[in-house]
């Protein structure tokens, strides 16, 4: 298919752009295949570049032959586009659709994009899993990578490697597949340095009504505790939601036949009631009335913190099993691909000071997410301001990050990156330029062979020049685990997302600024002390030595 | 002392207000000015000192098995709950407390045997620290259209008043008095702010006595004078700043507001700020909210939005923005008035006033503004924050409200302040503490009167010399924002009102971020001056050493010291950096009790221990608790005892059911 055939206009000359807190804009509007383009001719004003598929939804709508199209993106911006003449109008307009909508994956941008930077690191092979089995492998010999899923057909979703216990064989593994949802056996997901407990993660157990059980299944579960030590089993919905689920071939795990783990429930939504719960969000964020009132209440009945609080709620009572009670952890809810991920991803950040580096967390996203199989192309699908509301489209992988950002605001000086890091991560999971969020599996990926047509965002971001604006300046390594609170009273909205195209950040980024200058000022002053000091010793150890024979 | 009826109960229990399951032995102590609780456990011997004045409420709970237990609400927003094993001891406590938290003579406010060991000198330069005068000098007056009035020398035309206002020149003595009769109070149009860039002013009075069509012909020459003391412009607002239904009720008391015909050239605006009984109300409402016990999070927006707190905060702000604007961008002096001018006037003129002159933005302007607006023009402290006993319908947080304004602006303007919300936090605790005579009586009338400055010292002055510990360390006095007035967006989703947990839950501690960035800061630009010192020291001794190898001279020189300053992050980093603690050691806050340390003699008990007068936790505690390495000492080892286990879960458990092991029973029913 030819992208001309869905440019109808290609060009229009004086269309005049509005954004909050810039001034309006006249310019021409040219479409490509990937890009609404408007630029002005004065070489001063910026010019807009908008990849189509950071598009969520258009309105349109005409005053005479005047037309104007609002766009709303999927970073939450929303711009206006007046343009004259009726016709150019409605032509840029289904353009427009039809370019932000397109089926095929490898239509997409990542496909023709063609890096303008010298790539230093091949951000494909920069965290292989085998890598990261090796910052294990030498805290522990109990664990083994298994290959059984190298064709990807015991789990389509899962990667073709995957960390198990040492004693379980690849037979044994492909039994209990067939036991767990998308046959998502449990899998290695993190491993406590400290007192050797581990997460796992996988799908719910497949019992059905009858109470099926799967010998492999168990044993292999056991053969992740210690002699006399007891597990447990977080399942992230509700005891009630869980029993439903046996009516349909799943279910949870039988206190009689797992005796030595104990369950707990956890209700952390899904689905449809997340997407709901972001597009009210957006729409207190974006009541322009000044009503206090009506802020707080539209808040509160978006359940957005509601969601934030249970998610971290969850994730802490994992860490706690691990590093408090000394008990591994099992955490698994009905596919495995949503909120078991955000707890496990979570949780880690709570223990383990290296996923709170950058390129811990960045190996965290590519172990938990990507290759954990998190469905990114049907959960990110849409956004905040989409009508089609598809049963898949969730912002799953954004509630994570706003909590990593809740955490973060807890203990500004534990985390190497900042909140652009995050707001960063969450853009190009929704539209990329890069081919790393694209697909909904390994599988997929590997299918789409996306290594090789497309370039990963961690080529892009680990280049020192990017990194320094993803850095946080106050950050001290910190080896402690991190426990924050999670009351209501600690949880607050994360304005730099949600109200970012709805106030100035000037003065944000003026503190922001200081902040870096203070710190670097330092830096520059103990880099002169330490030279002087040199300076000072060499010439003294020459006096020395002529002084000494 | 003769209403101490116990001085000392033994075995009373500090119980924990995040899990009521944990709880402290220790020794509950009264004396003239404070309730002490020392632990006994004889390790920590943590002290947690209440002053009588901040106890806001006492409420004797049911006896129970374990004891009577006493729930104790202070005005700093801490909450103690004690439980006395016999129900007689809890009750002479009780009702020793409850005569001790109401004195009926100023005589008995602390700040009257509160004695930091200053000499008389030092108290007195302590109270010239803020100096009104010089405020006034530096907004340019006097000049051309202001004249420094002393038509209320003596308070003879208003007891309410400083007995030095500015008034326009034009403003005759006999016009004044004239206006005063007609006003509330005789509180007639004074100036408050004067913008020297356009010769704009605000200006503060109380609500006309205008009934239904009364006039006077001085008051309405008032305004006039007002208006020509103002040559850029033809008119000037006045802000009434009740709701519209308030003020015409008023009417009917022969009271109300302006009426636009009888006054030239004025523009009338109202502005809904309501009254102290709705603000009194709305806290006590949120400060219940606070005080839930693992609240969802729904509970919790919604008894905020319910209490109306952040839509009086957004009320007030609306109205500082109003004035600011037409002051500054209009070029339009406006009167401000409520309905004796001494609440909401305060609220809004000083809400301008920071918007419009970065001044006041800074620690010592902070200061003045409050003396200016607050304590020199009449605000009742002693009604409204009970320091006295009185009438409980007088109290409302009204500076409180203010002093969250500020906040909220120090959230959206982070490098437009040179304090920090330390400053305002300890400022807050002082209006109740009465630990300083800055903020007695209602008026500086009374002041006079009781001769403060003779017998009390100054809180301005105590501030100051500590005043690194209130500094900003973003505060910039180059940048835009400090520079210039502010330009305030008002809708909520353009400027973020938050919930100030950091004041109404700052006793919870682990509910406030868990490392200061700006303590963290703060130790940065403190490094780095000493670093810019060694530098200068090191450059000196290169450039002698230099000189003398040119020479040719030998001269054995030092070593060169170690560096110094490695350290200062690590450590604290280990301070900041703890884990918000599940084993329960740190839970014994409210570990210090902000009057700790006031060196006071009278009362001490173990007086070493005492560091700083302020009313501050955070610093210290975390010293104290030493929690950081526990916390993460290989956890499966055998160092932890077995209790420590089923705490570690209570803290502020995660999973709310009760502990994980060894009980195993937070399961749900399985299957």
């Amino acid at each position: 298919m030819e992208f001309a055939e869905l440019i109808k206009t290609p060009r229009v000359d004086n269309v005049v752009l509005h954004r909050p807190f810039y001034p309006a804009v006249e310019g021409t509007l040219c479409l490509t295949g990937h890009h609404l383009i408007l630029s002005s001719r004065q070489d001063s004003t910026e010019e807009l570049w908008l990849l189509h598929s950071n598009i969520d939804a258009i309105d349109k709508r005409f005053v005479g032959s005047l037309g104007t199209i609002i766009i709303k993106c999927k970073d939450f911006r929303i711009i206006q586009l007046d343009i004259p003449g009726m016709e150019e109008c409605l032509n840029i307009a289904s353009s427009i659709e039809a370019l932000s909508t397109l089926d095929s994956v490898t239509l997409m941008y990542p496909f023709f994009y063609r890096p303008m930077f010298e790539v230093i690191e091949d951000g494909w092979h920069s965290f292989l899993p085998e890598q990261e089995f090796e910052l294990y492998s030498s805290a522990t010999s109990e664990w083994r990578l298994s290959y059984v899923n190298k064709e990807f057909a015991v789990c389509p979703s899962y990667p073709p490697i995957v960390i198990v216990p040492k004693s379980i064989d690849d037979d044994a593994l492909r039994k209990v597949a067939t036991f767990r949802h998308g046959g998502r056996f449990p899998v290695l997901s993190y491993y406590h340095k400290k007192n050797g407990m581990v997460i796992m993660r996988c799908g719910q157990p497949l019992t059905g009504t009858s109470g099926r059980r799967c010998k492999e299944d168990e044993k292999l579960i056991n053969a992740t505790l210690r002699a006399g030590k007891r597990g447990y089993v977080i399942d992230t919905r509700s005891l009630h939601v869980a029993q439903q689920a046996r009516a349909k071939g799943g279910g949870f795990e039988q206190e009689a036949h797992y005796p030595q783990w104990r369950r707990i429930h956890k209700s952390i939504e899904r689905y449809h009631i997340l997407q709901e719960s972001l597009i009210k969000l957006m729409e207190a964020c974006n009541d322009q009335t000044h009503n206090m009132d009506r802020w707080l209440s539209k808040l509160e009945a978006s359940n957005w913190l509601t969601h934030i609080k249970e998610i971290l709620t969850t994730a802490c009572l994992a860490a706690q099993c691990i590093d408090r009670e000394g008990a591994s952890v099992l955490v698994h809810g009905t596919e495995g691909t949503d909120s078991t991920l955000q707890v496990t991803s979570l949780a880690q950040i709570i223990l383990e000071p290296r996923s709170r580096t950058i390129r811990g967390f960045e190996a965290l996203i590519e172990r938990e997410w990507l290759q954990a199989g998190h469905p990114f192309l049907q959960r990110c699908a849409q956004s905040a301001y989409c009508n089609s509301k598809q049963k898949w489209e969730a912002p799953v992988f954004l509630l994570f990050l706003d909590c990593v950002w809740q955490i973060l605001r807890q203990f500004p000086c534990s985390f190497e990156f900042n909140e652009h890091f995050l707001i960063m991560l969450f853009e190009h999971a929704y539209a990329s330029q890069f081919g790393t969020f694209l697909g909904n599996s390994e599988s997929e990926r590997c299918k789409l062979k996306l290594q090789q047509k497309t370039m990963s965002l961690w080529s892009w971001v680990n280049r020192p020049c990017e990194l320094s604006k993803f850095t946080n300046p106050l950050f001290e390594a910190n080896n402690l685990v991190i426990w924050p609170s999670v009351a209501p009273q600690s949880l607050q909205l994360w304005e730099g997302l949600f109200l970012r195209w709805n106030r100035s950040s000037k003065y944000l980024d003026e503190a922001y600024e200081e902040m870096v200058n203070i710190i670097d000022y330092n830096k520059e002053l103990q880099a002169k002390v330490n030279l002087l000091r040199r300076q000072l010793a060499e010439l003294e150890t020459e006096d020395g030595l002529c002084e000494s024979p | 002392m003769e209403h101490i009826r116990t001085p000392k109960v033994e075995n009373v229990r500090l119980v924990d207000r995040v899990s009521s399951k944990k709880a402290t032995l220790g020794t509950l102590y009264l004396t003239a000015t404070h309730v002490i609780f020392v632990e006994n456990a004889p390790d920590t011997r943590k002290e947690t000192w209440i002053l009588h004045s901040q106890i806001s409420t006492i409420e004797k709970q049911a006896t129970t098995a374990t004891g009577c237990p006493l729930l104790i609400r202070c005005k700093n927003f801490q909450i103690i709950q004690l439980v006395i094993p016999q129900e007689r001891d809890c009750h002479d406590v009780y009702i020793s407390l409850i005569r001790l938290a109401r004195p009926v003579k100023y005589e008995e406010l602390y700040c009257f045997s509160f004695n930091p060991k200053l000499d008389k000198e030092e108290r007195e330069q302590g109270w010239m620290l803020i100096d009104l005068d010089e405020e006034y000098k530096r907004m340019g007056l006097p000049n051309n259209y202001w004249q420094l009035s002393d038509v209320n020398r003596d308070y003879r035309v208003c007891d309410s008043y400083p007995t030095e206002v500015y008034v326009p020149k034009s403003a005759t003595a006999h016009i004044i008095v004239g206006s005063s009769k007609f006003r509330s109070r005789r509180r007639f149009p004074a100036l408050s702010y004067y913008y020297k860039d356009n010769h704009a002013s605000i200006c503060r009075s109380s609500q006309p006595l205008s009934g239904f069509s009364a006039r006077c012909l001085e008051d309405e020459q008032m305004l006039q004078a007002i208006r020509k003391a103002n040559p850029g412009s033809d008119f000037i607002y006045v802000v009434d700043t009740r709701p519209k239904l308030n003020a015409m009720a008023n009417r009917a008391a022969g009271k109300g507001y302006e009426n636009e015909d009888n006054y030239s050239n004025i523009k009338f605006q109202f502005i809904g700020i309501e009254n102290i009984h709705v603000m009194r109300s709305s806290l006590q409402k949120m400060l219940e909210v606070c005080e839930l016990k693992s609240p969802s999070m729904s509970n919790f927006l919604w008894g905020l939005e319910n209490s109306g707190w952040l839509r009086h905060i957004k009320a007030i702000m609306d109205a500082g923005i109003f004035i600011a604007k037409a002051v500054s961008e209009e070029g339009a002096s406006v009167l401000v008035h409520c309905s004796d001018g001494w609440d909401r006037t305060a609220q809004v003129c000083s809400v301008a006033s920071l918007l419009l002159d970065p001044h006041y933005r800074t620690l010592k302007g902070f200061m003045v503004l409050i003396e200016k607006d607050w304590i020199s023009f009449g605000h009742k402290f002693n009604h409204r924050y009970g320091n006295l006993d009185g009438d409980p319908k007088e109290i409302s947080p009204v500076i409180d409200q203010f002093i969250e304004c500020v906040w909220q602006l120090m959230e959206q303007f982070p490098c437009a302040f040179e304090f920090n919300e330390r400053f305002l936090i300890h400022i807050q605790h002082h209006i109740y503490s009465c630990q300083f005579g800055n903020f007695l009586c209602n008026s500086q009338k009374e002041r006079q009167e009781l001769k403060i400055q003779e017998r009390t010292y100054s809180l301005w002055s105590h501030l100051w010399k500590n005043r690194a510990d209130y500094l900003n360390p973003l505060f910039r006095t180059d940048h835009g924002q400090t520079q210039e007035s502010f330009h305030l967006p008002t809708a909520p989703c353009n400027f973020m009102y938050k919930f100030w947990s950091g004041m109404y839950n700052r006793f919870e501690k682990g509910m406030q971020p868990r490392q200061s960035v700006t303590d963290y800061l703060m130790a940065v630009k403190e490094e780095s001056q000493q670093l810019e010192e060694e530098l200068e020291a090191l450059e000196e001794r290169l450039e002698k050493i230099q000189k003398v190898q040119l020479n040719g001279t030998k001269v054995k020189s030092k070593q060169s010291e170690p560096s110094k300053y490695s350290g200062f992050s690590t450590s604290d980093n280990s301070l900041a950096n703890t884990p918000q603690d599940y084993s329960g050691n740190m839970k014994s806050f409210p570990s210090r009790s902000p009057s700790q340390g006031d060196e006071d003699s009278a009362l001490i008990l173990t007086q070493d221990n005492l560091k700083s007068s302020d009313p501050d936790l955070s610093v210290n505690s975390d010293q104290e608790s030493g929690v950081e390495d526990l916390s993460c000492r290989s956890p499966s080892g055998g160092e932890r005892a077995p209790s420590e286990d089923s705490e570690a879960t209570s803290q502020r458990p995660y999973e709310p059911t009760t502990s994980l092991i060894p009980k195993y029973n937070i399961v749900q029913s399985v299957g």
